[in-house]
């Protein structure tokens, strides 16, 4: 046994005298971290790193099978689903760790933020800790387009539409990024290199500064409300901490970190035993155009935003917005590199934090079931509901009939089915009189089409009819103010509604 | 840094200002060894490298840049769509195309469907698939007479103008021709609000358009007495 053992050493001797990394490696895992920062809190960074080096491993095995090509890509990735031996379970894990890693880094991000962390002497850290963010962002991106299906493909025209909006070198960026004329095998080809060589290079050198910075650096210690960071004082006090307090990184902190990576991998792991890969959708063949295409779970904020902004302000909010975001993310730290670190001594920062995270919970919310979306197939796929039909006269269920007919229901509701793009039509007759309605259906406006040029005079005239009928739980029919009056002056003894609704 | 003042290295006296931990020593005769022929020789060898960098660069910024600067026109060709007997007069079809510029790995993708509406006689008007706001693929509802966007709720009239929701103008067009009874288009990029031989079409295409429409109004929408 002793000889075995005697063995070991001598092999371990022979390389270390070779490599000489023993030493380095024992200086860099027992460097002194102050005690207060072996903390549950401080594991984000870690498990984002662990959660890089599983799509590194996966992404390379998943590289065995996938065929990198526009045209045989999708039926690659059919091939991995159903007929490779667990490649389905790959797919999963390498998915769902990239949504993973999307918000372990957010919520690192967050937690050096509001800890202060990005202050002296860590101001670079911060920074390129903002370009491993776009980085992770890319990945994301890249990857939903190289599951090449339907969404991908779409979603690629979404992003050369944005760029062509660029002020004068929109063609060529446009050019740039689809590698040609249209978005097809050379586009697939540059988003593949991005994705697997171009981003991945940039995000480990990226990666190796960061984690060098934070050896370097030390751990940012445990804020305390009072305690203000100096860059006149800093580093005395901080030294004096680590050298007095400090425990050893391995093991007294590293194991929390070891801990919540490994839970972070098993919560993966059950992500992709339990829902699965993600697609691919449809074929990406632009020829089917039956498809309503979604960015991923991390970009439906985008989506919605997209969707809401006026149009005219849409090409400068989309270049103004990103740089101004970007532009404060980076100069942080050169801004505010000292003062308070601790959340409770920082209100605007905990404002800007819980702001942002509504606001894009939000948008992400609504990106889920899109309401600006017109549905497609909801007029023919939609029924009527009955309760609107019943003791309506010939005339009123003609116009159901034309309200179906004429697509109606893909913006607007009828008991509860229908697009959402327009109000729902359910008491419609309660808010708006017939001589409104009837503008509206010819001229449209306000976000909806004219009709004019599609519905002749009969199908006008039974359309509002049966429109007139919808007014929710019975309510009073909306009613022309100056009508009332007009007429009250003439007759000023008959105060009745002059047009009532032919409703029960 | 700290060797002119701290020729030993010896730990620095209480300073206010931050100080980077220094293990350089002063070597003895740097300043001569920093004009000796070998640091010369090492100057020029940067420079050398520094030329052939260059030489290098310039190729593959060139394959890089490459498609940026090619001009619009050099993708685009004539592509037939059929004859013109395939499209109905007064109706809006939907027609595919194989991309003029393509390669094999292009797979489907290189297809491209278009919309293509009849006028009368030889007066077309055929649209890209893509919306103007994001490109998504706009679907005609024959019974509406309207264009609809699946992505964010743009509208286009039946002529492809602009009817609501968020794109910023009509449909985008194609130049086309009619041919010995075959349906041409100019074709082979995909439409964007930088594509500027889309953007001119529609002005072109204007007057020819409306007296066709004003031609054509009693026939497609065949009112009945109220």
């Amino acid at each position: 046994m002793s000889r075995l053992k005697q063995n070991a050493i001598g092999i371990y001797a022979w390389f270390e005298r070779r490599l000489g990394l023993t030493g380095p490696i024992t200086e860099a895992a027992a460097h002194p971290t102050p005690p207060t920062s072996a903390s549950w809190w401080y594991v984000f960074g870690s498990a984002a790193t662990v959660l890089f080096i599983l799509q590194i491993v996966t992404g390379i095995l998943l590289a065995l099978v996938y065929t990198p090509s526009a045209g045989e890509a999708w039926s690659s990735l059919q091939f991995l689903n159903h007929d490779i031996t667990l490649g389905w379970f790959l797919r999963a894990i390498h998915g769902w760790g990239s949504d993973f890693m999307v918000a372990i880094v957010l919520i690192h991000m967050a937690q050096v933020f509001l800890f202060g962390a990005y202050k002296y002497p860590r101001e670079l850290t911060w920074i390129l800790g903002v370009f491993l963010l776009l980085f992770t962002l890319g990945m994301a991106f890249t990857g939903q387009v190289l599951r090449f299906d339907q969404d991908a493909y779409w979603g690629l025209g979404i992003g050369a539409s944005i760029v062509s909006r660029f002020p004068w070198i929109g063609g060529p960026l446009v050019h740039m990024m689809l590698g040609g004329p249209i978005i097809a095998g050379q586009t697939f080809s540059r988003f593949f290199a991005l994705h697997v060589f171009i981003i991945p290079g940039m995000l480990l050198a990226f990666v190796a500064l960061h984690v060098w910075m934070v050896l370097h650096l030390g751990v940012n210690e445990w804020p305390m409300p009072g305690r203000i960071v100096s860059k006149a004082t800093y580093d005395r006090e901080y030294h004096e901490l680590t050298s007095k307090v400090g425990v050893p990184f391995v093991p007294d902190a590293a194991w929390k970190d070891a801990v919540f990576a490994a839970a972070i991998i098993l919560a993966v792991i059950a992500c992709a035993l339990f829902f699965g890969p993600f697609g691919p959708s449809g074929q990406p063949d632009p020829t089917i155009i039956q498809t309503a295409p979604k960015p991923d779970f991390f970009f439906l904020w985008i989506y919605a935003v997209l969707a809401y902004l006026p149009p005219e302000l849409e090409t400068p909010f989309l270049f103004i917005a990103p740089t101004i975001v970007i532009g404060a993310m980076l100069l942080l730290p050169l801004v505010a590199g000292e003062g308070e670190k601790h959340w409770s001594r920082r209100p605007v920062a905990v404002l800007m934090v819980s702001v942002i995270a509504v606001a894009l919970g939000v948008f992400t919310h609504l990106g889920t079931f899109t309401p600006w979306s017109p549905i497609m197939d909801a007029w023919s796929g939609a029924p009527t509901p009955v309760a609107c039909l019943k003791g309506r006269s010939p005339l009123e269920r003609q116009g159901a009939l034309v309200l179906q007919n004429k697509q109606c229901r893909n913006c607007h509701a009828l008991g509860g089915a229908g697009g959402m793009r327009g109000p729902a039509l359910d008491s419609i007759a309660a808010r708006m009189t017939e001589d409104q309605m009837i503008r509206q259906v010819l001229q449209g406006g306000g976000n909806m089409p004219a009709y004019g040029n599609a519905l002749s005079p009969a199908e006008t005239r039974a359309l509002v009819a049966f429109l007139m009928t919808l007014r929710g739980n019975n309510l009073t029919p909306a009613v022309d103010g100056s009508h009332i009056l007009s007429q009250s002056e003439a007759a000023p003894s008959s105060g009745q509604i002059p047009s009532s609704p032919s409703t029960q | 840094m700290t060797d002119p003042i701290n020729p030993a290295g010896l730990p620095p006296p209480k300073n206010p200002e931050p100080q980077v931990p220094s293990t350089s020593t002063a070597i003895p005769g740097l300043k001569a060894a920093q004009h000796s022929r070998r640091a010369f020789l090492f100057k020029l060898s940067l420079l050398l490298n520094s030329a052939v960098g260059v030489v290098l660069a310039v190729p593959i910024l060139g394959y890089l840049f490459g498609p940026a600067f090619r001009r619009d026109a050099t993708y685009k060709h004539w592509v037939s769509l059929g004859p013109i007997s395939n499209f109905p007069e007064g109706q809006t079809r939907l027609v595919d195309f194989r991309n003029p510029v393509t390669t094999d790995a292009d797979g489907a993708t290189a297809n491209v469907p278009c919309w293509v509406r009849h006028i009368a006689g030889n007066q077309f008007q055929v649209f890209a698939i893509n919306c103007a706001h994001l490109g998504c693929p706009v679907r005609w509802f024959p019974q509406s007479n309207l264009f609809m966007c699946p992505c964010h709720g743009g509208v286009y009239y039946a002529d492809g103008s602009r009817a609501s929701g968020p794109p910023e103008r009509g449909l985008f067009e194609y130049r086309y021709t009619v041919t010995n009874g075959t349906l041409l288009i100019f074709a082979g990029q995909m439409p964007t609000l930088s594509n500027r031989a889309c953007l001119e079409k529609p002005l072109i295409q204007i007057a020819p358009d409306s007296s066709a429409q004003a031609q054509q109004i009693p026939p497609t929408s065949p009112r009945t007495v109220a």
